[in-house]
């Protein structure tokens, strides 16, 4: 009995979810895939010092081999320090356009929740506008007119970087927000926030530490499934040829480029696709698991 | 019914005026003058631009602006394409049946792959034909179009030769020979779209029936002696449905989406290849019809989705 005691006063909320996310097997191997990508494309150039970007027209379309490990394309460019490069760019811009779109979500789903009135009807309008806009329409439209002249006043790279994330981000909250604005609407009414009220916690310290906390399940689900979302977005409108430039080998960017070498070398069109697969499907399993593991209910 | 339908159709007019909003405002926050040519043109005089801008008003205020492109747009005058000097929305509608078809197509195709597998996993769940149809919708979800797409070209075209690339709007021959020609060509965008789709929508069927599966009225419908088969039919599957349609509604944006992609893809000459070709040669007032066009078609399925959801439920009617 004071053994179990002892081993209940260690469980805390997140070890208990860690606990559960560890028995969704398709969640874990998920993560590992997802760990395994992120440090390669972080860690793997340093390791593997081929250049991405040394033309040898003599060996082009190789196929895997030795020397190159997952073969060449059609300009004899190694295939497998361009994957780990536009791995960097493509998990970077996943990673930090959830992050800004969560944000933002969180912010106006909080904001519409607690305060209710004209504010929510607002901004919940404002929500609903833009989940039923065309998304990648949209996309194009906003790149089509900004790309150029923040490439012109920031750079090239940082240019288009700026533009994605911003771009995607901003497009990635609406979800969040109604997520969030659900869960404070629920918690409004409990009676620890009525409590909190009457010894005098002020707006913002009253969402932050009273109410977020407990809304926080659902955020850290939508925040996992939507790097996938940003991933597959940046790899759409790359492939339709919008995104970074040709030099800057992102995975939607390398499949634009191989996708007139489908008869001549087919791995340069298998390999950048099916890292957008494993990464999307990884995170989509993460997802899965997060579900499972925070939902109070199921503990 | 009249007045929900009326209720319906009024509330799409204000996300209407919304959209027009957005699109508005990101062409006058967009950096850059129509004129900016006209100005490296020596032979535009300085007061000539002038004029041209005080024409087009340009320098008026911006809700002046605002609605004199609307009303301009209300009326169909969208402008004409700097390419081809062809009215925007003449070109739109030339091309708008194909992408019709093939999103129609594919959308048929994925509910009737989506709803069975779906109803069949429920019923079954946990059987190996559910682990089965599960593991399909997550692989089918987490494929993005473009990969499926090129998939499809390099198994079907390049290996076995089965069935053409590219998708073509002027076929040469007629009759049955046509219909043979043009389900060729349209099996590998539909077949992409529709796995897609279907995977999504598979979900939420079997989400859907398995709520639905232990209430009390399909235990009585049991008790009452009725065939397992037609409990499932009658009984459970046509109240699972309801909710599905209101998912079916919120996929209309994506599907769109991957349309876009595929007509890329494949090269059909629908309104998303249009838009990329006219992105890539600057041709701005072709750019901001197909944005439109792609908005009023979203709204328009979302709305007929609503209309339907009232129909199926008379509960959401009377509300």
């Amino acid at each position: 009995m004071e053994a179990l005691k002892a081993r209940d006063a260690h469980r805390t909320l997140w070890s208990n979810a860690w606990r559960q996310f560890r028995r969704h097997r398709l969640a874990m191997a998920g993560l590992s895939v997802f760990t395994f990508f992120v440090v390669a494309c972080a860690a793997g150039p340093f390791v593997y010092r081929t250049p991405a970007d040394a033309i040898d027209f003599a060996r082009s379309n190789e196929g895997p081999g030795f020397e190159h490990p997952l073969g060449t394309n059609d300009r004899g460019e190694d295939m497998l320090a361009r994957v780990l490069y536009g791995g960097r760019v493509s998990l970077a811009v996943g990673i930090v356009a959830m992050f800004l779109g969560l944000v933002i979500g969180t912010a106006i789903g909080a904001i519409s929740g607690y305060f209710g009135g004209i504010i929510d009807t607002l901004l919940m309008r404002l929500t609903e506008l833009l989940i039923s806009l065309p998304q990648l329409p949209l996309l194009l439209l906003i790149v089509y007119f900004f790309r150029d002249s923040l490439r012109e006043r920031i750079g090239i790279y940082a240019g288009t970087f700026l533009v994605m994330v911003c771009v995607l981000g901003g497009l990635q909250w609406m979800p969040v927000a109604r997520l969030v604005r659900a869960a404070f609407l629920s918690i409004k009414t409990k009676e620890y926030i009525e409590a909190a009220h009457c010894i005098g916690v002020p707006p913002l310290r009253m969402i932050v530490s009273h109410m977020l906390p407990n809304a926080a399940s659902g955020i850290i689900v939508s925040g996992s499934l939507a790097v996938a979302g940003v991933i597959l977005a940046e790899s759409t409108l790359s492939f339709l040829g919008l995104g970074f430039p040709p030099d800057y080998p992102t995975w939607g960017r390398l499949l634009f480029d191989a996708k007139d070498l489908l008869a001549i070398a087919p791995h340069v069109v298998l390999i950048p696709g099916a890292m957008i697969f494993l990464t999307v499907l990884s995170i989509n399993f993460i997802g899965d698991g997060l579900r499972d593991a925070l939902d109070p209910r199921k503990l | 019914m009249t007045k929900f339908l009326v209720r319906r159709s009024l509330i799409a007019i204000p996300t209407l005026v919304g959209i027009s909003l957005v699109l508005f405002a990101i062409i006058a926050m967009a950096p850059g003058d129509p004129f900016s040519d006209l100005a490296q043109n020596p032979n535009v005089p300085p007061e000539l631009r002038l004029q041209l801008r005080q024409q087009l008003g340009l320098d008026d205020p911006v809700l002046i602006q605002y609605g004199r492109w609307a009303t301009s747009m209300a009326r169909g005058n969208w402008g004409v394409s700097f390419s081809s000097h062809v009215p925007v929305l003449d070109l739109i509608w030339g091309r708008l049946p194909t992408t019709l078809f093939v999103v129609g197509s594919s959308y048929l195709v994925a509910l009737i792959i989506a709803i069975p597998a779906g109803v069949i996993s429920a019923v079954k769940q946990y059987s190996w034909m559910d682990n089965l149809a599960t593991t399909f919708a997550f692989l089918g979800y987490s494929l993005p179009t473009f990969f499926t797409g090129l998939l499809f070209i390099l198994v079907f075209t390049v290996k076995l030769g089965w069935l053409p690339e590219v998708y073509t709007t002027n076929i040469q021959v007629t009759g049955w020979h046509w219909v043979l020609v043009m389900l060729r060509q349209a099996a590998m965008p539909v077949a992409v779209l529709a796995l897609f789709q279907s995977a999504e929508v598979a979900r939420f069927v079997r989400a859907s029936v398995l709520e639905v599966l232990h209430l009390d009225y399909v235990r009585t419908a049991r008790a009452k002696g009725l065939s397992e088969s037609r409990v499932v039919v009658w009984h459970v599957v046509r109240n699972a449905l309801i909710p599905v349609v209101t998912i079916l509604a919120l996929q209309v944006p994506s599907i769109f989406t991957g349309a876009l992609v595929t007509e890329q893809i494949f090269r059909v000459p629908g309104i998303g290849s249009l838009l990329i070709r006219s992105m890539n040669s600057h041709d701005t007032p072709v750019v901001m019809g197909i944005f439109f066009t792609y908005s009023v078609l979203v709204v328009v399925f979302t709305l007929a989705a609503d209309v339907l959801y009232g129909i199926l439920d008379p509960r959401i009617r009377y509300n």
